[in-house]
């Protein structure tokens, strides 16, 4: 049953978007049904929880973060339940008649469940975890319904802010309930409440605590985070008499209720509180005199009442809290009701301001009744609901001792704050409904239809009823609900409209006299006002938002992410340098003990040629192709290094690969200007020389610390196995073909992709006449002496390409290698006849060679689970031939056929299409 | 059965070289082969999920060489969960792209399939030279899917990633050679034994190593300063590209984790925790970096690339706090946010694609077809994005707090997490009003009703998150479980490399 309270206005979310269609009255009913049914099933348990009885249900949820789904209703929640869902019908009575044809009912009422709902599982949940969720939530649909009017700028406005420090509020309640969870060990509502003496003695405490009031303040509008509020006023007047006034900014309340035995009775708690609380309340009492807005000054007036229960809550005596609650229900009360007859004024007359309106008693004189009573409850006069509370409110806080020897500062600004509340609820009443008749309004003035009217006459009833028989209607309710509060015996106190003369009675007969002075004398405060400088708080949010921090995000940003990719290698390899450096810096030596070998000049003479090359390459690299001639000498220098320490297959592929590269790579600079024309700036040569120098020496030093040290290395293994386990004398070609043909397999599958990922960046790309680069070629595009020798040469390379893969196993050589020649070979046919008579003797379309490599590759190396070995498990033997005499087969050899195709597909697919690029011309050229 | 290991490379590489051949065919059969793989490859690591999820490690030997002289395939909790993920983005990714993303050129499908082969290998490998050649794989097809459809704008990103890419392979081979110099093998459970016991003259070498290889890793996860590149190339990707690369960032985290976990993890003795101590400050930057890229994001797609960089960054340092109980957290919260990325980015693009001239840009423009719709699922996905309840990104969020209240780092974690999470709420906030209730104009002329089908994927990644919140317990309990065999270092090692195990007894 406590589940189906939770759940009915969920679910009851659904019914007015299903029934939109089905008209406004329709969409109405089923929008109160839900709550109307959860409300007689709350009453239904009124006599199990006013008899103390705690109703707990529980199922798990995520246990492994203390997260379950468990509600509770004792009397602080069935107090609090009670005021949500008996507000939220009327609200919903009232909305019915609010809301123009225009504005979607379904919507609206969808969203106001959704809070309902929300608003319900704060107040019932038991599981503070959980209690944080629906937290949340109610932010949430509080940000879509303030923004429910979304098309208007002060609605996004006020949506937003309200989000924001509301939203920011629960991310620090939810560290709070994270803390207070490390302290106690445990969500559940009872363990915490148990464990106050524990919490209060956690050098942590501080933390919970101020994390936790974070998340008060701002969802209750507490100083310095109730700027919200008033701009939350844009939404439509339903929501604010709702969330506004009766339960949303409530909540924060209820949580200072829920947490009072886990939390009160430290000097922080008393201070920030009574605090906070005492500057809320006045600030908003001042302030609320000073608005024109009807709904504005009740905003004020909302701030304020909510700092007075939260300075009640920071007052060190039991019946404080009594107070508080009692204040809770009376504010609720008349202020829903203030709003919805600031809603009606608004509905029927088409302005709030209470400048232009006047004697509106005139046209709709049963509303300025109601109105009237309700602002005399707010102000606090006898026999209304609000005097009872403020009495006992003052009585109180001349009771405490919370400041020490200032403690009379609490009364002293209590009465003060009264004075201005007084003022305020005049001007509510006076200026609006008495006085002359109004000038001209956007609408004519009349009485509002008979229900819109009704929610307001059954709030004003209960705050005459329960201010006049206080007793009978809350006192079971209010003992029930401060004694699940404190958690203990309460002192005995009573419920009476006479206390007799005492001191709190002359301090507010004092306010109001003074309240009445004050408001005859608004004129004159007015224009004090007006002098201060306007202060607009979207304005001040947005600048900050936007001014500073957008602005300023976009600033950093646009300095980090510059665009240049020279910037983010510099960064990337300045940040490898300090990391690495870092860790180099803690070498005891740089030289770890093996001796080196002596210089000999063919070693020495490789080096410097490199160096000189290399250097050649930057400094020329304005001068593209003499740049690439550089670093061909470069790459011939590796194959050099390669060819000094005894490494013949390494040689082979460095210099084929060398080869087919700078081919490419001059294919690519035909595309593009011969020089480049823009310089860098000295500054910028020598950073960047300076950080390549680093870079390079950094290098150095780990690779000549890493050479004199010993090596204990895997490879004695290969060379062991070499000839046993993979049938080959050549280690090199069995490494790559057998122990670790994986990698080379991935290898020939990046080439492949490659090769494919190069043809869909060139495939149809039409490219600028490199002619006006500047570039001057030879006439003769196709040298005769040079085809003619090139014809023989093919099938002697295809030859020799056909032995390199054949020894590959044994000697140097291999399908990579063999891949490049063949390759090469081909590129010949390209470079000395030309595209076109090159593709009507070969395919165009090399896609499937490079494919058929890679899938004779994987078949080979899938073919091993046929006999039970895994994935690429190789095979070999010896066969004798005739006349061949002895041949080595391994069925490394079909693998290496894959890599061989692979090489040669993937290269003639890329140089296939470098050379198909047409550049695109406006005039057609005169070529032959 | 003992194969089933390799289907998540073999599969997707036979469906690439398959697509290859299919390069000239018509585009219906290379979806419909494209779409059979991605299909197969659900249960193919589902499979492989539950062998993982048993708790025991599995290891190949490719090629019957046992480790660490061959490669060695390793599959454990956390291999598996991130190759389930994959496997469920990839197919996601592949039905969004084939409603129009693979129109723009002829290997769509074969890339797509490649980028898949080498996450899934990456993800599997236990052999470092083998990782480099995986992450070569998902480069150079990660390249091509980038480019993808062309476009000076896509090109230019994508040329800025290729290059620094290329750099960090190169970073990548140094760091490799420096490991093997030192210590003269490639498997990395042999690398973990041979730390163990490194000379401590010899260790600054090796640490330097790992300090490279953060870099590399930290490149292609996209930590500061090394994420510069990502904003563009991800906004500016084909949607279905963009959503797939919600997992790229992950592999870098993934590597790290893998390499440098188990590297200079609890076993290393003298380097036990060495990279932590400079990826924690690191960490931190990122996140509130990310976040700042957030704030001051132009376009919509723009905002969901920092939310990745946030991301990365949030996981980053929940690694470096090397505490067991957030890492589980943290694992939860990489599953969480990779899937809640990738929506965003289809979600970005179904958005942009209704408001004309306007794309995605956050200033109003014409109101969408689809406002209704398309708001609520926008609401629902920046709720779970910025951590507020009930959805995933709550019960991450929830779920590190948790684990590290009371800790010496919680103070920084917590204060940026939650600034974060705050900055990321304003920002979805106003992104939101403003495309859904601010409007230049009245009329929506010229905009379609988003595609079913697109939508329907964009849905089915959300619907991830409250999943994910629905399962809690059993999610958290598999990421505490896999924390844990993450952290346990020496089961890891004792699995590759049992030769180990007998000597000492």
């Amino acid at each position: 049953m406590l589940l189906s309270l939770i759940l009915l206005p969920f679910i009851g979310s659904l019914l007015p978007l299903l029934a939109a269609h089905k008209g406004r009255t329709v969409c109405s009913w089923l929008t109160a049904a839900p709550p109307a049914c959860a409300l007689l099933l709350l009453l239904s348990t009124a006599p199990a929880v006013f008899q103390g009885e705690l109703l707990t249900i529980r199922w798990d949820w995520i246990p492994a973060l203390g997260l379950n789904i468990g509600f509770r209703l004792d009397g602080l929640a069935f107090l609090f339940a009670l005021l949500i869902l008996a507000i939220g019908l009327l609200v919903i009575l009232y909305g019915h008649y609010y809301l123009s044809a225009k504005d979607s009912h379904g919507r609206f009422f969808s969203l106001l469940l959704l809070f309902m709902g929300a608003m319900m599982g704060v107040v019932t949940a038991d599981n503070l975890l959980l209690m944080v969720v629906f937290w949340e939530l109610t932010s949430l649909s509080s940000f879509l319904l303030i923004g429910f009017w979304g098309h208007r700028r002060d609605a996004r406005r006020g949506a937003r802010m309200a989000l924001t420090v509301t939203g920011g509020g629960g991310l620090a309640l939810l560290a709070g309930v994270m803390v207070i969870g490390h302290i106690v060990g445990s969500f559940e509502l009872s363990d915490v409440l148990a464990a106050g003496d524990i919490l209060r003695e956690h050098h942590l405490y501080p933390v919970a605590l101020v994390l936790v009031l974070l998340g008060v303040f701002t969802k209750s509008a507490q100083f310095p985070f109730h700027f919200w509020l008033p701009h939350a006023m844009s939404a439509p007047t339903p929501v604010s008499a709702y969330l506004h006034s009766a339960t949303m900014v409530k909540a924060g309340v209820f949580l200072l209720a829920r947490l009072y035995p886990a939390l009160s009775g430290t000097e922080l708690w008393f201070i920030m509180l009574s605090l906070v609380g005492l500057s809320t309340m006045t600030l908003g009492a001042v302030v609320a005199l000073f608005k024109h807005d009807l709904k504005g000054l009740l905003a004020y007036s909302t701030i304020s009442h909510l700092g007075l229960i939260v300075l009640l809550f920071g007052l060190d005596t039991q019946l404080a809290v009594v107070a508080a609650l009692f204040h809770t229900v009376n504010h609720a009360t008349f202020k829903a009701s203030l709003f919805m007859s600031a809603g009606i004024v608004d509905h029927e007359t088409g302005s709030r301001d209470i400048r232009l309106l006047s004697g509106l008693r005139h046209y709709m004189p049963i509303t300025a009744a109601l109105g009237l009573i309700a602002a005399a409850a707010m102000a606090g006069v006898p026999l209304m609901n609000g005097f009872l509370s403020t009495e006992m409110f003052l009585g109180e806080a001349i009771e405490q001792r919370v400041l020490g020897g200032w403690s009379w500062l609490i009364p002293a600004v209590a009465v003060f704050a009264k004075v201005f509340s007084v003022a305020y609820a005049l001007r509510f009443i006076h200026s609006v409904f008495f006085g002359p008749k109004p000038g001209p309004l956007p609408k004519q003035p009349h009485e509002p239809p008979f229900f819109m009217r009704a929610p307001i006459v059954i709030l004003v009833v209960l705050c005459l009823a329960v201010g006049m028989l206080p007793a009978l209607i809350v006192g079971p309710l209010l003992s029930v609900a401060a004694a699940s509060t404190t958690q203990t015996i309460l002192p005995q106190y009573t419920l009476e409209i006479w206390h007799g003369f005492n001191l709190p009675l002359a301090l507010s007969v004092l306010a109001m006299v003074l309240g009445v002075f004050l408001y005859s004398q608004r004129h004159r405060l007015f224009n004090l006002w007006n002098r201060l400088p306007p202060l607009s708080a979207p304005d001040v949010f947005e600048f900050i938002l936007h001014s500073i921090l957008v602005q300023g995000s976009r600033r950093i940003t646009k300095l980090l992410e510059s665009g240049h990719p020279q910037n983010y290698l510099l960064i990337l390899f300045l940040f490898t340098i300090a990391l690495a450096g870092a860790a180099l810096l803690q070498l005891p030596s740089l030289h770890g003990g093996v001796s080196m070998t002596a210089i000999d000049f063919p070693s020495l003479a490789i080096a410097m040629t490199m160096i000189v090359a290399a250097l050649g390459t930057a400094i020329l690299h304005r001068n593209r192709l003499t740049a690439l001639l550089f670093l061909s000498v470069v790459g011939l220098g590796v194959a050099l290094v390669f060819a000094r320490f005894s490494a013949p297959d390494l040689v082979l592929t460095q210099l084929s690969v060398e080869v087919v590269s700078i081919i490419l790579l001059m294919l690519i600079l035909f595309l593009l200007p011969r020089q480049n024309q823009r310089d860098s700036s000295v500054q910028r040569l020598w950073r960047d020389a300076v950080v390549a120098g680093v870079g390079g020496l950094s290098l150095g030093i780990l690779t000549f610390a890493i050479l004199t040290r010993p090596l204990d290395s895997i490879s004695k293994f290969f060379l062991a196995e070499s000839v046993s386990g993979g049938g080959g004398t050549n280690v090199v070609n069995v490494v790559l073909v057998d122990f670790r043909g994986f990698d080379t397999f991935g290898e020939i599958t990046v080439l492949a992709i490659a090769a494919i990922g190069i043809f869909g960046l060139l495939d149809g790309m039409r490219l600028f006449n490199p002619r006006h680069l500047g570039h001057h070629y030879a006439k003769d595009r196709h040298p005769m002496l040079l085809s003619v020798l090139n014809m023989p040469l093919l099938p002697l390379a295809l030859m020799v390409s056909l032995y390199i893969f054949m020894r590959g196993h044994n000697l140097p050589g291999g399908g990579f290698i063999a891949g490049l020649i063949t390759a090469i070979a081909l590129i010949l046919q390209y470079l000395t006849n030309g595209l076109n008579w090159t593709n009507e003797r070969l395919n165009d379309n090399f896609h499937p060679l490079v494919a058929s490599g890679v899938m004779i590759a994987g078949l080979t190396a899938m073919g091993s689970w046929f006999f039970g070995m895994p994935l690429l498990t190789t095979a070999h033997t010896h066969v004798h031939l005739p006349v061949l005499g002895e041949i080595p087969l391994a069925t490394a050899m079909v693998f290496d056929l894959g890599v061989y195709l692979t090489v040669v597909g993937a290269t003639l697919v890329i140089l296939e299409n470098l050379g198909k690029l047409k550049p695109f011309t406006s005039q057609p050229t005169t070529e032959p | 059965m003992q194969h089933w290991i390799t289907l998540p490379i073999m599969l997707p590489l036979c469906t690439g070289v398959a697509l290859i051949f299919m390069a000239r065919a018509h585009l219906d059969a290379k979806r419909a082969v494209s779409l059979i793989s991605a299909l197969l490859s659900i249960p193919v690591t589902a499979v492989l999920l539950i062998q993982a999820g048993a708790g025991e490690y599995q290891v190949y030997a490719v090629g019957n060489w046992q480790p660490p002289y061959g490669i060695a395939l390793v599959l454990d909790r956390f291999a598996a969960m991130m190759l389930m993920m994959t496997s469920i983005l990839g197919l996601l990714a592949l039905l969004y792209g084939i409603r129009s993303d693979d129109k723009g050129g002829r290997n769509y499908h074969a890339l797509f399939h490649f980028q898949l082969m080498g996450l899934q290998g990456a993800f599997l490998t236990g052999d470092l030279f083998n990782l480099f050649v995986f992450f070569e794989i998902t480069l150079i097809s990660s390249y091509g899917l980038l480019m993808h459809g062309a476009g000076p704008e896509r090109t230019r990103a994508s040329l800025h990633y290729v290059i620094l890419n290329l750099a960090g392979s190169a970073l990548f081979l140094i760091g490799v050679g420096t490991l093997y110099g030192v210590l003269g093998t490639l498997n990395l459970a042999d690398l973990a034994i041979r730390i163990s016991e490194v000379a401590p003259e010899d260790a600054p070498l090796v640490l330097a190593a790992g300090l490279i290889l953060l870099v590399v890793f930290g490149l292609k996860a996209a930590m500061l300063p090394l994420y510069f590149w990502l904003p563009n190339a991800y906004s500016s990707a084909s949607p279905s590209v963009a959503s797939l690369f919600a997992i790229m960032t992950k592999l870098g985290i993934y590597s790290i984790l893998r390499v440098h976990g188990l590297l200079f993890g609890p076993e290393a003795g003298v380097l036990e925790n060495a990279i932590s101590t400079w990826l924690w400050p690191i960490a931190l930057l990122t996140m509130i970096f990310g976040a700042i890229g957030v704030l001051g994001a132009r376009t919509l797609k723009r905002v969901v690339s920092y939310l990745v960089i946030v991301s990365v960054g949030t996981v980053l340092a929940i690694v470096a706090t090397d505490d067991l109980a957030t890492w589980s957290g943290g694992l939860y919260y990489l599953i969480h946010s990779t899937f809640i990325t990738a929506a965003l980015f289809l979600l970005a693009d179904i958005i942009s694609n209704q408001r004309g001239q306007a794309k995605d840009y956050l200033k109003p423009a014409q109101p969408l077809r689809q406002p209704r719709l398309l708001g609520s699922i926008f609401f629902i996905a920046a709720v779970s994005v910025a951590g507020l309840p009930p959805l995933s990104g709550f019960i991450s969020k929830a779920s590190i707090l948790q684990a590290s209240a009371g800790s010496s780092f919680a103070p920084a974690l917590w204060l940026i997490l939650l600034a974060a999470g705050l900055i990321t709420l304003v920002s979805m906030s106003r992104a939101g009003s403003t495309i859904f209730w601010s409007h230049s104009d009245d009329s929506n002329e010229g905009t379609r009703r988003a595609d079913k089908t697109k939508l329907g994927v964009a849905l089915l990644l959300l619907l991830v998150s409250p999943l994910m919140t629905v399962y809690g317990e059993a999610l958290l309990s598999y990421c505490q479980a896999t924390a844990e065999q993450l952290r346990d270092t020496s089961g890891y090692i004792d699995a590759v490399m049992p030769i180990r195990l007998s000597e000492e007894l």
